[in-house]
């Protein structure tokens, strides 16, 4: 499977900035969008922009990641069963708060892991009763290895890694094909007064293309700048014994 | 704190930054104390650095309705001209004026009142605003469409009555997206002008001079005459596609450029290069709208190019009575200090009677300079001479005008400075520029 994206484009988790990148960037292929966030009401303008851009059909959605029992209604309550679906849902939060917020720290994890594990899962078995579509989690590099600065978030984040190489291997011989988006650092609200190294971060309409150009050559697994490759490379190829008295 | 310049970067200075990506956030940062809005920082001094809150529009880029009757665009103040004409070139329209770079936002251009080519002809860029939604200083947003004192004081009013968070804007139905440019050398100023007072009729008019060049031949220059192409013009193979442009690569310049790259020396040469070569291809001929009204543009961050000081550009306008003297006087100024301007660029200006808007009935006159004490003196006599001739600044291009300058040059100062006192903008609405000119 290769060639030309073709709509409906579902994005999960749609009014942060690197969901609306790539919102636009699968609506200037000409791709319906279908915006699906918790408070919809708030991507009217958003809906209008797409719409006035790229003269594609945009519909709004509500969806909660953490209601579970909901997804399975919210999937089947669409418009149509989108070709592409993307999920951008995500939480950082606190480190220092996370690790003494136990409350905290489960939605943390519920909202990184189980809340898109569930909605990707639930429009797996869609697609893969169809026999055809694209999935596209966008998780971190911070899943690939916990770290003291963030292994709460990281934690969930390789959990979700781990969720869609999985989901990868069972659909491959369905017709449904999974991306696996680690993006490293990217300019958003996420990491808005964040001291970060220029050459490591992205903006997120590059995110978006780099999402486009990997659905539609069927790619499995992107970093976005290619040297976060090799940075995690070198990460992970760290001992334990010496990895852990570090401060990455 | 962040280091923030303008495009010049000349001078950067500490700032807080913060990104509003819907009015909410606009709201909020005003609440919490004194900013001035930024786009996509292409003033070319200080006028979008606050030495209280910087606050980055360029998130709020949404374009929200497009009218195909009358090609009115309403948008958010973030959305650059380049997504506009992206979005609208393939469509049939154009933006009626813009500056010589597309990577500007419409706050940008709204607040700096920007001129295009076409000024002679068409107006400023506020000609084409049907309306403008600002939040004042207490936070409440309010539209203004031509004829309102808050629409009068905003086109040009350097965001210091409020923040612009959306405007409308009317776009001008175009056949193809190509340019018929016809350019003429000129032997002399006095020719240079002569040429350009002869061809009013033409729809965009600009005119690079040669500032390097002394003697009876200093200012001689290529005047660019242009308009946009019908179907006709193109070259019947192209007919079928007439909105296609060859999609030329953009270079970009990855680090700075020691200070020596731009010396005299290399700034003679392109002078005469870039005259010579002009003078082969004279006559009309097809160019891409890229490449007419934004060659610059296809250098990314050209602005490297004078290292790490940074650059300084100078722009006055003249009135129409005192322009050739005054243009005279300016050029020989220049060639006496034995600073060269790497890039003049000569333009025409229709009558316009903006509140706060640079431009006057006459010519225009932009100029830049490596960042050094030398220039520094020169900008300091090219004042004179423009105080002098009646002129006037252009405060999108400032980084250095002293306040008594700006007050001698202007007889609106006072006006704008009382818009300021009796809104409550003046005390949360501040740039470096304004404190440094007490606007």
């Amino acid at each position: 499977m290769s060639g030309r994206v073709q709509g409906p484009v579902l994005i999960l988790g749609a009014s942060s900035d690197m969901a609306r990148a790539v919102a636009r960037g699968f609506a200037a292929k000409g791709c319906a969008i279908q915006l699906a966030a918790r408070d919809p009401d708030r991507l009217a303008d958003d809906k209008a922009d797409l719409e006035t851009r790229y003269g594609v059909a945009v519909s709004l959605h509500a969806v909660d990641a953490l209601d579970i029992e909901s997804h399975a209604g919210f999937v089947s309550g669409l418009p149509a069963l989108p070709a592409i679906a993307v999920c951008a849902i995500g939480l950082m939060g606190d480190q220092d708060e996370n690790e003494i917020d136990m409350t905290r720290a489960a939605q943390i994890l519920r909202s990184n892991f189980e809340g898109p594990a569930s909605l990707l899962a639930v429009l797996a078995n869609a697609m893969e009763a169809r026999g055809s579509g694209t999935l596209v989690g966008i998780s971190s590099v911070a899943g690939e290895r916990g770290r003291a600065s963030n292994y709460v978030y990281g934690s969930a984040k390789a959990g979700f890694t781990a969720f869609l190489s999985g989901l990868r291997n069972r659909l491959a011989q369905k017709g449904v094909h999974v991306v696996t988006v680690l993006p490293g650092f990217v300019a958003t609200r996420m990491t808005e007064g964040m001291d970060l190294p220029k050459k490591l971060v992205a903006e997120p309409a590059e995110v978006a293309t780099a999402i486009v150009a990997a659905v539609e050559k069927s790619r499995n697994v992107i970093y976005v700048r290619r040297i976060w490759g090799l940075i995690m490379a070198i990460i992970k190829a760290i001992p334990e014994q010496i990895f852990k008295k570090t401060s990455i | 704190m962040t280091l923030r310049a303008g495009w010049g970067r000349f001078r950067p200075s500490e700032t807080r930054v913060a990104r509003a990506r819907a009015q909410a956030d606009v709201a909020a940062a005003l609440a919490a104390g004194p900013l001035i809005a930024r786009g996509n920082g292409r003033a070319y001094g200080d006028s979008a650095v606050s030495p209280g809150l910087t606050l980055e529009m360029r998130a709020m880029d949404r374009m929200l309705s497009f009218d195909a009757e009358t090609g009115v665009l309403v948008a958010e103040a973030g959305v650059l001209l380049a997504d506009i004409i992206g979005c609208f070139l393939p469509r049939g329209w154009f933006p009626w004026v813009t500056p010589g770079t597309r990577f500007v936002t419409l706050g940008g251009a709204i607040a700096a009142d920007v001129h295009g080519k076409n000024h002679h002809i068409d107006g400023g860029f506020g000609s084409f605003v049907e309306s403008v939604e600002v939040m004042g200083a207490g936070g409440r947003v309010t539209r203004a469409a031509p004829g309102d004192d808050l629409f009068g004081w905003t086109l040009g009013g350097m965001g210091l009555t409020g923040v612009i968070l959306r405007a409308a804007i009317r776009l001008r139905p175009v056949a193809t997206g190509w340019i018929v440019q016809d350019m003429r050398a000129t032997q002399t100023l006095e020719a240079t002008i002569d040429m350009m007072d002869a061809t009013l009729s033409a729809p965009y008019s600009v005119a690079w001079l040669d500032c390097v060049t002394t003697g009876p031949m200093m200012g001689r220059g290529l005047v660019m005459l242009g308009r946009h192409a019908e179907v006709a013009d193109l070259p019947p193979s192209q007919r079928g596609r007439p909105y296609e442009t060859p999609n030329k690569p953009t270079l970009r310049l990855p680090f700075d450029l020691p200070a020596v790259a731009l010396n005299p020396v290399t700034r003679h040469a392109f002078n005469a290069l870039y005259y010579w070569n002009g003078r082969r291809k004279p006559g009309p001929r097809l160019v891409d709208w890229a490449s007419y009204f934004y060659p610059l543009d296809a250098i990314l961050d050209w602005n490297r190019g004078y290292g790490r000081a940074g650059f300084l550009q100078f722009q006055c306008a003249l009135p129409q009575d005192s322009a050739r003297a005054g243009l005279t006087a300016l050029l020989g100024a220049i060639a006496r200090s034995g600073e060269a301007s790497a890039l003049s660029v000569l333009k025409r200006f229709g009558a316009q009677d903006g509140r706060f808007s640079f431009p006057m009935a006459g010519y225009t006159l932009a100029l830049d300079f490596p960042a050094n004490d030398r220039s520094l003196k020169l900008m300091e006599t090219l004042d004179q001479i423009t105080l002098d001739h009646g002129g006037r600044f252009y405060l999108a291009k400032d980084a250095r005008l002293p306040r008594a300058v700006l007050e001698a040059s202007d007889d609106r100062v006072p006006a704008f400075r009382a818009m300021r006192a009796a809104t409550g903008a003046a005390g949360r609405f501040i740039s470096l520029q304004s404190e440094r000119l007490g606007l």
